[in-house]
């Protein structure tokens, strides 16, 4: 059986001349976006790209340092708290509610990445979700919350003071705009000198330290860049769909942002997209099967982690011999 | 009747009572947690479904064939072993040469299935299970009132730890077991079958979980999600006491129960985190765990 490891072999040759494959891709998603809303419910789409913007952030950690966290919840729900309890009570603009989201997710992603970076490999795994469910606690029990019933009827007001996101299209167009600076921050991010040492801490820790390099600090950086990007999902999605619940502070939503990375494919730069898209479109339009969605997500794990590894984006790129 | 610290001294030992109880289980999910990630190199997330499948086999035994709690105390944990084999010879065994990290999401994904099949057919909400009649009834120790079946299970899951304590670290089974979980290579040049060990290894953890269920189905009700939060918070003691030593998790186990206890008389806001805010201090004193050696 052939051994296919994403998650410590790099999953594509090194490209040696110029390499088209991913400006191309890159276009293609683009063009997709901007025809989509004319096809497909434009709330699809936002509930898609937010948690394709989710997907990418946690895919910055197990994909190019190698950190599985199992708790990435805590961030996207903490932040759609954070955000709608801005944008209702405080009266937040939505841009500012957002970065308050945001910056809500980075301070907590700091204290847990501090934590959580003390241990290595399944550890690290058990501790972030094991902090995650923490925070679950605190947001069932704290007040501002609103324990089950969530913040609801959330506000999402005018961006900038001028522009009206009560309109469909123009939250659509926000959600695009956000989600695509997010993918772009990441992409950057991975090919910067910094993320090839967070791609050496990956490939071999003892020799990185070795180097010189101090990898403690570089995990818990990109720690928080990916907590901080999953808060800014959650964010966006708390003002677009304007409520925050307990479900996104859940640990069900942990292991279905695992599976959305696991299905596009782990260390590729469009899987977490794709693989998004794809999860949430089964429960969308699967809800004939509603309460089998569970045992179906428990399948495509098993069926992933057994035989396709690699994920979707990651066979196709191994298939044209490119990187994706 | 006297108090401690403004405390009736009837709920301060009710809750510890309480606390023991919840550390028994904690103790016995975690040395089977303990057991398998020796082995297999794999955290079992499947452990808390499994514990659920304990005391639904129970539950099942009573209702369709009529065979009380002490055959279920033999019956399930068999049982329930048995799918672990089966789970461990269909999918573990293709991930021994990954990354531990794809255990864990196998297990998770096994999890899910598991506890899915059952909210479907049985609801969210929990069934009753019948108190085995010798256990009915209880003791008054003059400071507290001590129910009989709680006394037991503190005693049995005890007695259970000890005696898998006993058979790693003092029998000659149990050396085979710490040599091929140092170095498998090695012990299998010696005529051992490694590979039937690790399955049968696997089979044990799982059977531990399954007792602990049918433990557990009395005092809690049978429901489908009894195990999904429950494996979370053993996670945490896992964290706490490190995997390297099959006492280290007995002690952790029963020691976080009682404090937990502690916690819901003196401040029952925080008895759902308190440890998890152990967990966070032990990371910051002793990174490594309790019990745990520095890799």
């Amino acid at each position: 059986m052939e051994r296919v490891d994403p998650l410590t072999a790099p999953a594509a040759p090194a490209a040696t001349a110029r390499d088209w494959s991913e400006p191309i891709a890159f276009a293609v998603m683009v063009a997709v976006l901007v025809i989509a809303p004319f096809f497909v419910y434009p709330l699809f789409l936002m509930q898609a790209l937010c948690f394709a913007l989710f997907a990418c952030a946690f895919n910055l950690l197990i994909g190019y340092v190698g950190l599985l966290s199992f708790g990435h919840a805590l961030y996207f729900g903490w932040a759609s708290y954070l955000a709608a309890h801005a944008a209702k009570v405080w009266g937040f603009p939505p841009e500012l509610a957002i970065l308050t989201g945001a910056a809500t997710a980075a301070g907590l992603g700091l204290v847990a990445g501090a934590l959580a970076i003390r241990r290595q490999g399944i550890y690290f795994a058990m501790i972030t979700l094991a902090l995650a469910q923490m925070m679950f606690f605190f947001a069932l029990q704290a007040k501002f919350t609103g324990g089950e019933d969530g913040i609801q009827a959330v506000p999402r007001g005018k961006l900038f003071g001028f522009i009206d996101l009560g309109n469909q299209m123009t939250m659509y167009a926000v959600v695009v705009v956000i989600f695509l600076a997010g993918f772009l921050f990441i992409h950057r991010v991975i090919h910067s000198p910094f993320g090839e040492v967070l791609k050496a801490i990956r490939e071999n820790e003892a020799r990185a330290v070795s180097l010189g390099y101090k990898t403690d600090r570089y995990k818990l950086v990109a720690f928080v860049l990916s907590a901080t990007l999953a808060g800014v999902a959650g964010a966006t999605k708390a003002i677009a769909f304007q409520i925050a619940s307990l479900t996104d502070v859940h640990w069900t939503m942990s292991g279905e942002v695992v599976l959305m990375t696991l299905v596009g494919g782990l260390g590729t730069v469009f899987g977490p997209v794709v693989g998004a898209f794809v999860i949430i479109a089964m429960q969308n339009y699967l809800n004939v099967l509603e309460q089998w969605v569970t045992v179906i997500q428990g399948v495509i794990f098993v069926f992933c982690v057994l035989l396709f590894r690699r994920g979707i984006i990651g066979e196709i790129a191994h298939a044209l011999r490119i990187r994706l | 009747m006297f108090e401690i610290f403004g405390v009736p001294s009837q709920a301060l030992f009710g809750q510890l009572l309480l606390g023991l109880i919840n550390g028994s289980f904690y103790a016995l999910l975690s040395l089977g947690l303990a057991v398998i990630f020796g082995m297999l190199n794999i955290i079992n997330f499947a452990h808390g479904a499994q514990y659920m499948l304990g005391a639904f086999t129970a539950f099942f035994l009573l209702q369709y064939v009529g065979l009380g709690y002490w055959t279920a105390l033999v019956i399930a944990p068999i049982v329930v072993g048995l799918t672990g084999i089966v789970i461990e010879r269909a999918f573990l065994q293709w991930l021994y040469r990954l990354d531990h990290l794809y255990g864990l999401l196998l297990t998770f994904g096994l999890a899910l299935i598991i506890e899915g099949v059952f909210r479907n057919y049985f609801g969210s909400s929990g069934l009753p299970y019948q108190m085995p009649e010798a256990l009915t009834g209880g003791q008054n120790l003059g400071f507290m009132f001590l129910p009989n079946y709680r006394a037991w299970v503190v005693v049995f899951s005890a007695a259970v730890c000890l005696t898998t304590w006993f058979v790693i670290e003092r029998t000659k089974l149990g050396s085979y077991l710490r040599a091929a979980t140092e170095n498998p290579t090695l012990v299998r040049a010696f005529g051992i079958n490694v590979p039937r060990m690790i399955t049968l290894t696997y089979g044990f953890g799982v059977g531990l979980a399954a007792l602990a269920g049918v433990m557990a189905a009395p005092i809690y009700n049978v429901s489908p999600q009894m195990g999904s939060d429950l494996i979370i918070v053993v996670f945490a003691v896992v964290v706490i006491g490190g995997m390297g030593s099959i006492m280290g998790a007995v002690v952790t186990g029963f020691g976080l129960g009682v404090v937990e206890g502690l916690t819901k008389v003196f401040f029952p806001e925080a008895s759902n985190t308190v440890i998890f805010v152990i967990m966070a201090i032990v990371l910051l004193i002793r990174p490594a765990g309790l019990f745990g050696r520095r890799a």
